[in-house]
């Protein structure tokens, strides 16, 4: 089975051949290779400490949060008070366009980011200078996780929502759980820590930096590899392929009966 | 002599094979799609048998907890049975293994498929009546048989997915009245999930239902034999003649090549199309869930059976606990497929007709039967679509209660509009035919009369277009008359207003006198 | 629409072979059409031309060969696309590469036979004719006559006590199969005995699942879920250990304490300043139900959409279960930690039929 004996020459002879035939299989193989990269982290460029920032924060915050969140971040009616919940949470939400919130709805939907890094990193530090809240994880929080150990406590933790594969789920009255293949590390992280709208909070005396770190090795193990076993059909199990052999293999057999059944001409 | 003779010659004299060669070599088979759905189930058969075997040889179907150690590395370590764990392995480090995983998987739900394919077709076009009634009930079981091999198939690799069937199968096996609780207790070996299950799951999946399959897909072939195959009506075709290819050669090059292209149709599948990631699922474990977590699709409508139950389903009788929760769905169920397994000597009741029927109906020339077939269709579909209520819920923005609530309704307005819309359709569809027969089709052609009126030129239809469309079975009503001792029983009454529900709106073919009347008609 | 007003009157006896049969609701009109017989053969393109059956018996052949090409590719890529270890990229590969081999070579294979069924064959529509399904009538009477002498000789109908004492014999042998089946679960338990209790009792911890790390309840903030086991859990033998976690997994939530609704007020004596634990083991059919909302408290279940108010007793609130999860009561102990003070009150898990005994 595990032939460590292949020269190096036929090895490397193989590899381009692999690649060409990676390519012009792509589409059909994979459904679409995922990018190989992601951990990116928070950006250390911007100093969250420092009163030029903050004041920076502070004038977006007025500008875009204030309506609802209050001006002192203090909450009113249409939106929750933001004191303590720390730069985490305002990176999760601004940074993954779930805030500012367009409509009222089930649930505030991912969209595209309504502010460069530095504005997102500027209104973090903001928020987190009102009172002390979970931080920015920073970029060495979010590598050399136990992929093992996190593909349990991804299981255990998260799976009942985000469903195993990480393939995303319903939830009641119309809200979800996001799927998580396309979340960036840092945006992972920040959940677990804040519990951002339904998502219960995870923090860490219930899963260590540690376990984040794993949990975060696991998402990321499977980013990079996509299954071994060809088209992933969305990973939503045995619904998406009951519907793929209903549509494409009856499909598909019943075209060729049809052929075979037909004068030849 | 030539070898060939030779051989032949050896052969005959020990089997004579050469009279079984003159009596099936030629027979005729009827050509046509439809026919071809039964051979994609056979085959599909034997390609999970093929298969099956080869994982067999690797496979250890045992739930003695182990480590993990094979080359799958988000697993690398994790205790799990040795049945997941050879099913890993089989996965991950044996070459081709994954690759027969996923036929034997593709290949398997293509095979429930065929089935229920097949199933339709026999009967919107009535091919279960007189002489086949029985191998309908053959092929009926058949078909429950092909869902256990799958559901005892799906729970072996002892994955989180797989367990929590198990548990749900669990769930409902302890709420049956008096024998719930040992039944479940006899099946898992003690409490679930025990360390048993899987063991004889697998004694099950690989030995005793695969032999009654065998059994039984004999039985169904050795009588389609003995009938001889149905066709479609049409010129020259009767009740008394087959018209189709013989067996040698064109039939057995078609259906020859047609068990290849199957294989190839599942091969292909299976090398580009994942199917059940266990690795993904990781291994059973009772606290772990996955959201989306559904049964292979010929279980769903069982699943959304449950599913589409109202709240607080449960009292207390006599001190038992009756799970009405489950007792309906399971009850629902049963009445179902009873209703399928009976339709044929129903219908055969109904009718009281005697003889035998090789010629099919085309589903329009059985509106009340047709009607019937799509809203047990329908009924089917909502307790299926049932099944993937959350799945619809997420992908179609819509709230999961909803689609419930939707559902629910639909389960029973559902197949009463599906009967009265087919029904309609049907006669409709008749109306039309007979149209044709009598005044031929619209040729398009616009011609102006001398008197300056517009008309569209009808052509008469060729006589055996026409004999597509008049060569029907036709039904009335019976007539409720006193039976021979001057009584009219319960049962002549309850016949005769069957009778009056099947065949009260009626569309008679069109007979020659009309034809005639017609002809006339039109040339004044 | 012609319907039938004289209702069936209008049956005439059918002209076909069958006639002695019985016709039943059918129909047949005197005046019907005949059955115009076989239209006319067609020919196809290839009796036709001779270079499309040359064309086409190429195309036969070629697929065979195509069909060989599969096959060898298959097995070459057995052999070029070997599994490494670990190396995802490899399995994927070597399940591609086989399969498209075997794919090829199957497919060439059957496309190669139908073509030459369809398209080279002789195209020569055969006719069978059919005899009813029954026996002749002599072939019947022979049958009964079988039968009957059969009884003669063996005295079936007229030794009655040598009869049933076979049927009798045949119906009490399979019986001591049936008491062996006993032997699939366990001798000396009681099943509603086992199902009713579980692990936990008076001062077990709380523990994280899977770790079983013993949880404080200041490790609880507002809004924490932890999915718990019983203390010692881990320790037990896998097989123990599974069945154990079957019935003893919890979840472990916090909320403001006046969220809390409690309609049994003793019940609030089992929550710990807000802090719940209710079993994952769902009332309905025993799926864990642990997808917990926070803002809403609401539990659902993944598998059949059961919904449970964490703020009112777990209560039902959609979804076909018919129970609340059942609650733990818990406390803390002196050092801190959370602590049951009890088994749960009520069976865990899915309704069974000795449930309330």
């Amino acid at each position: 089975m595990r032939k460590k004996n292949v020269s190096s020459l036929k090895s490397g002879r193989r590899r381009p051949a692999v690649s060409a035939a990676l390519l012009v299989l792509g589409l059909l193989v994979t459904g679409g290779a995922y990018a190989a990269f992601s951990a990116s982290t928070a950006s250390a460029e911007v100093d969250l400490q420092s009163q030029q920032v903050i004041t920076e924060g502070q004038k977006l915050f007025a500008a875009n949060c204030a309506t609802c969140h209050g001006q002192q971040a203090q909450g009113t009616e249409a939106g929750p008070s933001l004191i303590g919940v720390g730069s985490a949470a305002v990176d999760f939400q601004v940074g993954t366009g779930r805030m500012p919130m367009q409509a009222q709805g089930p649930q505030a939907p991912e969209k595209p980011v309504q502010f460069t890094d530095e504005q997102v990193k500027a209104l973090a530090a903001y928020v987190a200078s009102l009172a002390p809240g979970p931080s920015i994880p920073t970029a060495d929080q979010l590598v050399n996780g136990n992929v093992a150990n996190g593909g349990e406590l991804f299981r255990i933790n998260c799976a009942m929502c985000h469903n195993v594969a990480g393939a995303g789920g319903a939830l009641t009255e119309g809200k979800y759980a996001p799927e998580l293949k396309s979340v960036e590390a840092v945006h992972v992280y920040e959940a677990m820590l804040t519990g951002p709208q339904n998502m219960p909070v995870f923090n860490d005396l219930n899963l260590t930096p540690e376990d984040k770190k794993d949990i975060i090795a696991y998402l990321e193990y499977n980013k990079n590899h996509p299954s071994v076993g060809g088209l992933e059909l969305s990973s939503l199990g045995p619904v998406s392929e009951g519907l793929f052999i209903w549509i494409f293999g009856i499909g598909a057999i019943v075209g060729l009966t049809i052929w075979i059944t037909a004068k030849s001409n | 002599m030539s070898i060939t003779a030779k051989a032949s010659n050896y052969l005959d004299e020990r089997t004579s094979i050469s009279g079984a060669v003159k009596e099936f070599g030629r027979k005729i088979f009827p050509d046509h799609w439809s026919f071809l759905l039964g051979e994609v189930a056979l085959y599909s058969f034997v390609i999970i048998l093929l298969s099956g075997t080869f994982l067999t040889f690797f496979f250890q179907a045992s739930m003695t907890p182990v480590e993990y150690s094979g080359s799958y590395v988000p697993l690398k370590g994790v205790e799990m049975s040795a049945a997941m764990s050879s099913t890993l392995d089989i996965s991950f480090d044996i070459r081709g293994g994954l690759l027969m995983r996923q036929v034997h998987h593709w290949a398997a739900l293509l095979f429930v498929s065929a089935i229920g394919l097949h199933m339709l077709r026999v009967f919107f076009t009535g091919a279960f009546r007189k002489p086949r009634e029985i191998n309908w009930s053959i092929g009926f079981v058949l078909f429950v048989l092909a869902m256990a091999e799958g559901f005892t198939g799906y729970s072996l690799p002892d994955d989180l997915l797989s367990g929590n069937g198990l548990r749900i199968i669990d769930g409902m096996i302890v709420a049956f009245p008096v024998v719930g609780t040992w039944i479940s207790f006899l099946l898992f070996g003690g409490e679930f999930p025990g360390g048993d299950i899987v063991g004889r799951l697998y004694s099950l999946h690989i030995l005793l239902l695969p032999l009654i399959v065998i059994a039984f897909i004999g039985v169904h072939l050795m009588f389609v034999i003995i009938h001889k195959h149905t066709q479609y009506p049409g010129p020259g075709r009767t009740e008394q003649n087959v018209v189709g290819y013989p067996v040698l050669p064109v039939y057995a090059a078609k259906a020859g090549g047609f068990f290849f292209i199957v294989f190839g149709v599942v091969a292909l599948f299976a090398a580009t199309v994942t199917i059940n990631p266990i690795w993904s699922y990781g291994p059973y474990d009772p606290s772990p869930v996955s959201a989306g977590t559904q049964p292979d699709w010929y279980i769903g409508f069982a699943d959304g059976a449950l599913r589409l139950m109202p709240p607080h389903l449960e009292t207390y009788w006599f001190g038992y606990t009756w799970s009405w929760n489950i007792l309906i769905p399971v009850i629902i169920l049963v009445v179902f497929l009873a209703v399928v397994f009976a339709y044929p000597f129903f219908e055969a009741w109904v009718t009281g007709d005697k003889r035998e029927h090789h010629l099919l109906d085309r589903p329009r020339n059985a509106p009340v039967r047709t009607a019937i077939g799509a809203a047990g269709v329908t009924f089917y579909a909502v307790l299926w679509a049932a099944a993937s209520s959350d799945i619809i819920a997420t992908h179609f923005k819509v709230t999961m209660e909803g689609v419930i609530n939707t559902l629910q309704i639909l389960l029973v307005l559902g197949p009463i509009f599906a009967f009265m819309i087919t029904k309609r359709m049907c006669l409709a569809l008749q109306k039309k035919d007979r149209e044709i027969v009598l005044h031929g089709y619209e040729t398009g052609r616009i011609v102006r009369l001398p008197g300056g009126e517009f008309i569209e030129v009808h052509e008469q239809i060729d006589e055996f277009e026409r004999w597509q469309l008049v060569s029907f079975n036709d039904n009335a009503p019976i007539m409720l008359r006193p039976n021979p001792r001057g009584r009219i029983t319960s049962r002549m009454r309850a016949r005769a207003n069957w009778s009056r529900f099947f065949f009260e709106d009626r569309i008679a073919p069109v007979s020659k006198s009309e034809h005639m009347e017609a002809l006339e008609h039109a040339h004044h | 629409m012609a319907k039938n007003e004289k209702a069936g009157s209008d049956l005439v006896a059918s002209t076909s072979v069958n006639s002695s049969v019985e016709l039943g609701t059918a129909v047949v009109a005197p005046d019907s059409f005949e059955n115009p017989g076989f239209p006319a053969h067609r020919e196809r393109v290839t009796d036709l031309n001779p270079k499309k059956m040359k064309r086409a018996e190429r195309a036969v052949y070629v697929l065979f060969y195509l069909s060989i090409v599969g096959s060898l590719f298959a097995i070459f890529a057995y052999m070029f696309f070997p599994i490494e270890d670990g190396d995802t990229t490899s399995i994927r590969l070597n399940t591609l590469f086989i399969g498209l081999g075997i794919t090829l070579s199957l497919l060439a294979l059957g496309i190669a036979a139908v073509h030459w069924g369809k398209a080279v064959m002789a195209d020569k529509e055969g006719v069978d004719h059919r005899h009813p399904v029954r026996g002749n009538d002599e072939t019947r009477a022979r049958a009964v006559e079988i039968f009957k002498e059969a009884d003669e000789e063996s005295g079936f109908s007229r030794r009655t006590l040598i009869r049933n004492g076979l049927i009798a014999a045949i119906v009490a042998f399979p019986l001591p199969a049936i008491a062996l089946f006993r032997g699939l679960a366990p001798m000396n338990v009681d099943p509603n005995n086992q199902m009713k209790y579980t692990m936990w009792k008076k001062g077990l911890r709380l523990t994280q699942d899977p770790t079983g790390t013993p949880i404080k309840a200041s490790d609880l903030t507002i809004g924490s879920a932890f999915q718990v086991i019983p203390e010692g859990l881990v320790d037990l033998p896998e097989k123990e250990m599974l069945n154990a976690k079957a019935k003893a997994a919890v979840l472990l939530v916090r909320l403001k304490p006046e969220d809390l609704k409690w309609a049994d007020p003793q019940r609030e004596a089992w929550s710990y300043q807000g802090i719940v634990a209710y079993s994952k083991i769902c009332t309905h059919v025993g799926c864990p139900v642990a997808l917990y909302e926070q803002q809403t408290h609401h539990l659902l279940c993944p598998c059949h959409q059961s919904q449970f108010d964490i703020t009112e007793q777990a209560k039902v609130i959609f979804g076909p279960a018919a129970r609340p999860l059942p609650q733990l009561p818990i406390t803390v102990d002196a050092e801190g930690y959370l602590v049951a003070t009890s088994d749960f009150t009520e069976p865990v898990g899915p309704s069974f039929w000795e449930r309330s005994k």
